[in-house]
């Protein structure tokens, strides 16, 4: 009954999208604003049927609706019924549902604003996210239909259909589901997928601008403009999933380590090269009215990138930790793809005459360049992430033999690269539009650059010998007193200018021009996250060992001692194992206690090993335990790391997300601001005579 | 003249990136193998960097948690998706590779802690070397248990 509903409503919002679509072009080309409103208004309809759809899709899922197969699969009778809610992104067919979700709600919002100036628009705009949401749609209409149910047939056997497959067939209930599967069972696992999905989908929004601006050849940077905060909230959404899948992997993934350039990782990695280029190049055709066709390239990619990640992410196409099924829809994302990717070139080629710069680039070092010489660095970070994950079709294709490449051809290739981009983020803030020299450049930079030797020489003699460490560790030094300096100098300059105290020059700095002072605040995140980076790969050391109970065991400044071990079952079911340990410093003083276990989910028969974990900020102690048998004597067995710097790439994202909102905070209406200040500083001045 | 900089410059990137990936991938290269094709070579690929796929028969794993030393034998499944899906999805073929007891088979050797998804008919993909003493000895170890979310049948109740 519910199912029926379900489906029932998809198909509906499928032909709604469709007739947004539909209705948008017609009405343009017709110049009938009356068919236009009803294309907007069927696109807003859209959310509230997509909300009722899923809305009976988790009443299905909390109330042990195993008769769907989407429910058998991803729950059971054990699990608590918040994971019975987030089990909906934790499937494929759930996922899909989850995303065309969220694509009309963005959709709506943006249908939703004011479009006096830019009525233009919004029938392109209609029209790509609408056919985007249809798209999604389409895939849970006719491959992946979460309300599938059992069936049984005469013949005894079990088939997967929406409605009874014969007159004769019978509805099949089984007594428990399979249950999600344990590595999802985490709070992580309820914010990690949402967050990537609200990146992937609010860059649908300025991509559809884009396509708008290049339809109705209005080709100036109103899109940009309009869609700045949109471009922000995509960018910050798409690095929280990232770092918070980093930190589900590090909390649940029991090895230590946070990143492993697993194929899916680095889909998810790759928008986010393509969208960080754009946000920094956008500024380039605000600022000089550069890069306008590059901007619209950039967009296109990371729009088709963010489809392309979806459909990595879900088909299993690539042998990964985070394929879970294979699935028949591939083929079908590939046409869209392709479908989106080349109408989107046929219009940039056409109107490429539109977009040149309007001036030329003519200083290598100018502001302008060293942003342009960014963009081509992260663009040729993507190139090696998409070398490598087509790397094995490709050698397939052309060898017959596979060839694959791992982690290490990632490290490898990428980090001469990220050294490249922070030293542009050390100077590029002191270059100065239009024109710079080294010598320019050189009076601001070299008080820093010095200071940043000194850092480092002190660190040689202090913490490490490393050579690429120190490399690392003075890029790092460097950026952050570059940035703490730009920093005080405009403050200074503003605390003489408005005969201000500092601090609140400080502020009003900020208040003035959010957007380069919440980018330097990002800045200044990046690095604290790269000290994190780089403490865990260069430093991280690790032992492991089988203890009898009141023995100890030492790693670097740590000392464990094996105190007693329990077994109880949770009341989730799980068959938990959980060891007690002591931890001492090195001089024998008591530090803490540790819980390291190992948690068993009987439904789908699978151990997960729960690290404890000690964080400072000097490193990170994260104590496994890895085996005890109650029969035997021999004691249980543990593997420690010891993970240098680990939690300043944690913290550098809580810098990340205060910048972000800096960044993106809303002025009333930008124009109005600027005329306000200008009027203001005319006031002071004349004051001043 | 302005715009040769701008060139030179561009080719110079280009250039740093190209070395990068060719010398990259020289030097991380795996080749991807399935047991029998691993069989058929023997010992010329012993030492090289390989990445092998495989079934894991339930009954040959053993571990021992005082050196984390961990064996385990896998089974030849195809490495082709249609030939997969061909025969009945990636859960029978791994199922029907472990009862086949006339399947080629490795032995495999890792050292660590015992993955949490090791078990019986769960597909192994295994990054290490073939040993002069025709044990593989993987220096890292993926799982995925299809069996979980797909193809099992259902118990039923009594609705």
């Amino acid at each position: 009954m519910f199912a029926e509903i379900g489906y029932g409503i998809i198909v509906v919002a499928f032909i709604v999208a469709l007739y947004s679509v539909g209705a948008a072009i017609y009405g343009e080309r017709t110049k009938s604003p009356a068919v236009v409103e009803s294309a907007r208004r069927a696109m807003l309809l859209l959310w509230p049927l997509i909300s009722l759809a899923a809305g009976t899709l988790i009443y299905l899922l909390i109330t042990n609706h195993f008769e769907v197969s989407f429910v058998y699969e991803v729950t059971s009778r054990e699990m608590p019924t918040y994971l019975k809610i987030t089990a909906w992104w934790g499937g494929q067919a759930g996922s899909l549902v989850f995303w065309s979700w969220l694509m009309s709600a963005f959709a709506s919002l943006v249908t939703l604003r004011k479009w006096e100036r830019d009525r233009e628009f919004l029938p392109w705009v209609i029209v790509v996210t609408a056919l985007t949401t249809a798209f999604f749609l389409s895939l849970v209409v006719f491959y992946e239909n979460p309300f599938a149910r059992f069936w049984q047939t005469t013949g005894g056997q079990i088939v997967t259909s929406m409605f009874a497959p014969s007159a004769s067939a019978v509805a099949y209930f089984p007594s428990d589901g399979n249950g999600l599967n344990p590595l999802l069972r985490h709070p992580g696992m309820i914010i990690h997928p949402p967050m990537l999905y609200l990146g992937f989908v609010s860059f649908v929004i300025p991509y559809a601008f884009a396509i708008a601006a290049l339809i109705t050849g209005r080709t100036d940077d109103r899109w940009i403009r309009i869609t700045r905060r949109w471009t922000l909230i995509a960018w910050l959404f798409l690095s929280f999933g990232l770092v918070l899948g980093g930190r589900w992997a590090y909390d649940v993934l029991g090895w230590g380590g946070f990143w492993g350039w697993d194929p899916v990782e680095i889909a998810a990695l790759m928008p986010w090269l393509t969208g960080t280029a754009f946000l920094h190049s956008v500024m380039i055709q605000e600022k000089r009215g550069l890069l306008k066709q590059w901007n619209m390239i950039l967009i296109i990619l990371t729009y088709s990138l963010v489809i392309f990640g979806t459909f990595l992410t879900r088909t299993g196409v690539l042998s990964s930790v985070h394929a879970f099924a294979q699935s028949s829809i591939g083929p079908v994302f590939f046409v869209f793809i392709g479908f989106t990717f080349i109408t989107s070139l046929a219009l940039l080629i056409y109107r490429w005459p539109d977009l040149r710069g309007e001036t030329e680039m003519k200083s290598l070092l100018s502001r302008e360049a060293l942003f342009l010489l960014n963009n081509l660095l992260f663009m040729s970070v993507l190139v090696i992430c998409f070398w490598g994950v087509v790397f094995p079709i490709v050698s397939q294709l052309f060898t017959g033999q596979t060839v694959t490449v791992g982690p290490p051809f990632y490290d490898r290739a990428t980090a001469p690269l990220f050294a490249a981009l922070m030293f542009l983020m050390g100077i590029a803030p002191l270059s100065t539009w239009k024109r710079s020299t080294v010598g320019t450049i050189g009076r601001v930079l070299w008080k820093s650059a010095a200071a940043a030797l000194v850092i480092t020489i002190i660190l040689f003699f202090t913490y490490t010998q490393n050579i690429i460490a120190l490399v690392g560790f003075y890029l790092i030094a460097l950026v952050l007193l570059v940035t703490l300096y730009e920093f005080w100098r405009a403050a200074w300059a503003r605390s003489k200018a408005a005969k201000e105290n500092v601090a609140v020059a400080l502020w009003n700095l900020f208040g003035r021009d959010r957007r380069r002072y919440g980018g330097y605040i990002i800045h200044i995140s990046m690095m604290l996250m790269a000290v994190g980076i780089l403490g865990i790969n260069a430093f991280q050391i690790q032992t492991q060992g089988t203890l009898a109970l009141n023995n100890s065991l030492t790693l670097g400044n740590y000392s464990i001692k094996y105190e007693s071990i329990a077994q109880f079952t949770a009341a989730d079911n799980r068959q938990v194992t959980r060891a007690v340990v002591n931890v001492y410093d090195k001089n024998g003083s008591y530090l803490g206690q540790l819980y390291p276990r190992i948690d068993y989910y009987p439904d789908a028969q699978q151990n997960m090993t729960i690290p404890g974990e000690r964080p400072t900020l000097q490193d990170d102690l994260y104590v496994l335990l890895v085996d005890w048998q109650p029969a035997s004597a021999n004691g249980a067995t543990f593997k420690i790391f010891v993970n240098p710097l680990i939690n300043w790439l944690w913290i550098g994202s809580l810098v990340f997300f205060v910048g972000i909102i800096i960044a993106a905070w809303p002025d009333r209406d930008p124009e109005y601001a600027s005329v306000r200040w200008r009027a203001r500083r005319a006031e002071q001045t004349s004051a001043a005579d | 003249m302005g715009r040769t900089k701008f060139i030179i410059g561009g080719v110079l990137i280009l250039a740093a990136v190209v070395y990068l990936i060719v010398s990259s991938t020289q030097a991380s290269a795996e080749y991807f193998m399935t047991i029998d094709e691993l069989k058929a070579q023997g010992q010329s690929v012993a030492g090289k960097s390989l990445r092998i796929s495989g079934a894991v028969v339930g009954d040959t794993i053993q571990y021992d948690p005082k050196t984390l030393t961990l064996t385990f034998d896998v089974a030849n499944v195809p490495a082709d998706n249609n030939l997969i899906d061909a025969q009945g999805g990636l859960a029978a073929v791994l199922h029907a590779a472990v009862i086949d007891p006339n399947r080629s088979r490795i032995k495999i050797t890792y050292t660590g802690p015992k993955p949490d998804l090791l078990k019986n008919e769960a597909q192994a993909i295994m990054t290490g070397q073939l040993g002069a003493d025709g044990v593989f000895h993987a220096d890292e170890l993926l799982l995925k248990c299809p069996t979980k979310y797909q193809n099992a049948v259902p118990n039923q109740t009594g609705g």
